[in-house]
């Protein structure tokens, strides 16, 4: 890819490459996220899945370059729209990209909205920042966005205000207004985390209508392996600031590689035999500023020797693009401990 | 129901409870809304009976009217066959020793300018006051220990831990008076899934080494098929359903339940449904 600036109207994605952030803790920075690969193409949907604390959120923010004011620094690598790096562009560039070219759906439908403007209000303000059109124009818009995620009375509800909704009806109204602009990519931060089990089947399944009609890349950040079973053409999975395993969704459902994503997979209940004893990892996810130079899972994996005390890196293992960062992944897990 | 002449005693039964809200302005008026309607249920010993359904179901309203954290408007609630409906003061707080509960969300419910000692020990104070500080530091020690928490623990502060260790905390703070019953309102719901398996494993050996019961607040299908012997569904307030997990989970009977278990989220990308449009 030497030539890749050459040919930057031919590429169609928004990439991280190599990317890494620190966060302010106690007056110093410290790496949160460390050197991540990932890349959102048109018509697919990338599962980032991870534990808390694990970098998932920084990183999806760092795709519009969210979370500089509150101290996240870049401390190496790049952001690629379509080939353009998001660091050389001017704040106005910038400002037009964010719900423009790509927008976001949060987790939260209640705080994400403002209660002191009608949902109509918010959605033309939207549509009238990066589309050029007058006020009717943008009226008649976003009755037909609330059309498209399934609002039953689009104009009564465009003169409401967010309090009068249900949560997954605001959760229908934030997706709304990121379709607004017509996007390319859309980066959904657990979209579904906040909603009753019954809301969250039908949010799913109308971002997956929406992201195929038109032709999305999605960046669906989660800690929900359901979800991306239900959702996820590619998976990335996170751990402690590292991409560990990544590969396309049937690879990692049906031969989890990295000893952390097997761990992870085996101790839902949902895989359990009722009343059983779940398979755990010992010991808990490491902050930023206490990871170890090799392997960040070593101290917590049955597998890890002395080898693992040097970095490893991402395609340590590989079988075509299902790669791990483990320097082990062919050997048989024991027994997890069924500790407690 | 039928009951054998040698059924156990259930440690905890409530009968036709009923609670009403008043919804609407903050200058009176408004409607009243049943949170809670005419619900019955038993709990035996060494049990987990869950309570399912989904935000506004009235699970978490059933499970505080049944510890008496709320006032019922009918119905009434038995603690080891005695009548603490109408319970209050002192009475109160002595029958609470047998029945605590865990909170879900671990952050929100331990004092953060308590030591941990102080928030763990806090019910011996109330039941033990026979108890000098060293013993009751020593009871708190080994009921920590017990929920994988070191000793190291006793003089910190909650914000010193992370979500699952504060939970292994409330529980500890739940377990140090040596209840019969413990209400578990969503104790896994804010945690991370491998620190849940965790939090699941060791409410299960607790459960096993105490002959505890447990009733288990949740919405999660999935850790309810996973810990508990039988379950109630509530939707707007009543039971729509209840039987033994292996078989309300093979044959749902009620359209709602149906519904719920239809809804839960799928396990490999193989069991897709393929869209409905092209």
């Amino acid at each position: 890819m030497a030539d890749h600036l050459s040919e930057t109207k031919a590429i169609q994605s928004l990439e991280l490459r190599e990317l890494s952030l620190s966060v302010p803790i106690g007056g110093e920075h410290v790496e949160a996220v460390s050197g991540v690969s990932l890349i959102l193409k048109p018509g697919r949907v990338l599962g980032l899945v991870g534990e808390s604390g694990c970098g998932k959120s920084l990183t999806a923010q760092a795709m519009l370059r969210l979370g500089e004011h509150q101290g996240v620094q870049r401390e190496g690598g790049d952001i690629l729209l379509d080939g353009e790096s998001l660091f050389s562009m001017d704040d106005d560039t910038l400002r037009s990209v964010r719900g423009g070219r790509v927008s976001m759906v949060f987790q939260e439908p209640m705080t994400a909205l403002n209660p002191v403007f009608s949902i109509g209000s918010q959605i033309t303000e939207v549509i009238r920042l990066h589309l050029d059109m007058d006020k009717k124009q943008a009226a008649q818009r976003t009755v037909k966005l609330l059309q498209d995620v399934g609002m039953p009375d689009p104009e009564a509800v465009m003169k409401q205000y967010p309090d009068a909704l249900s949560g997954g009806m605001r959760q229908r109204v934030l997706i709304a207004m990121a379709m607004a602009a017509d996007p390319a990519y859309i980066i959904a931060d657990e979209p579904t985390t906040a909603l009753d089990v019954s809301v969250q089947k039908r949010i799913i399944q109308l971002l997956r209508n929406l992201q195929r009609e038109r032709d999305l890349g999605m960046l669906l950040v989660t800690h929900d392996f359901g979800l991306v079973a239900e959702m996820a053409d590619d998976v990335a999975v996170m751990y402690a600031g590292q991409i560990v395993e990544s590969g396309n969704v049937e690879q990692i459902f049906d031969r989890p590689t990295h000893p952390y994503t097997r761990a992870l997979m085996g101790c839902r209940p949902e895989v359990s035999e009722p009343g059983s004893s779940l398979p755990v990892i010992a010991g808990q996810v490491p902050p930023p500023g206490s990871w170890a130079i090799g392997c960040h899972f070593a101290e917590r994996c049955p597998l890890a020797d002395s080898a693992c005390s040097e970095p490893v890196a991402m395609g340590a293992w590989s079988d075509g693009e299902h790669q791990a960062r483990c320097l082990h992944a062919d050997m048989k897990l024991p027994e997890l401990e069924a500790q407690l | 129901m039928n009951v054998p002449v040698d059924a156990p005693v259930a440690v905890l039964k409530v009968e036709n409870l009923s609670k009403s809200f008043r919804r609407g302005s903050i200058w009176g008026g408004g409607i009243s809304h049943k949170a809670v309607d005419d619900v019955s249920f038993a709990l035996e010993e060494g049990e987990t009976l869950a309570i399912v359904g989904e935000s506004g179901s009235g699970k978490s309203t059933t499970a505080r009217l049944a510890m008496r954290l709320l006032d019922a408007d009918a119905g009434s609630v038995h603690l080891q066959g005695e009548d603490i409906t109408l319970a209050g003061g002192k009475e109160l707080r002595i029958k609470r020793k047998d029945i605590q509960m865990v909170f879900q969300d671990p952050f929100a419910s331990l004092n953060p300018r308590m030591k941990i000692i102080e928030t763990v020990g806090e019910g011996l104070r109330v039941h033990h006051s026979e108890m000098n500080r060293e013993q009751r530091r020593e009871k708190v020690a080994e009921t920590l220990a017990l929920c994988g928490i070191g000793e190291e623990a006793l003089d910190r502060y909650p914000h010193q831990f992370s979500g699952g260790q504060r939970q292994r905390i409330g529980i500890a703070r739940a377990l140090i008076v040596e209840p019969k019953v413990l209400v578990l309102d969503e104790p896994v719901s804010a945690l991370d899934v491998s620190v849940q398996a965790q939090i699941l494993n060791l409410l299960k050996k607790i459960q096993a080494e105490r002959n505890l019961s447990y009733l288990f607040i949740s919405h999660d299908l999935s850790v309810v098929r996973h810990i508990a012997n039988r379950v109630l569904v509530m939707f707007e307030g009543s039971i729509v359903e209840q039987g033994a997990v292996a078989d309300l989970f093979a044959n749902p009977q009620h359209a709602y339940t149906q519904d719920l278990l239809a809804a839960r989220p799928i396990n490999h990308p193989r069991e897709r449904q393929q869209p409905a449009t092209a």
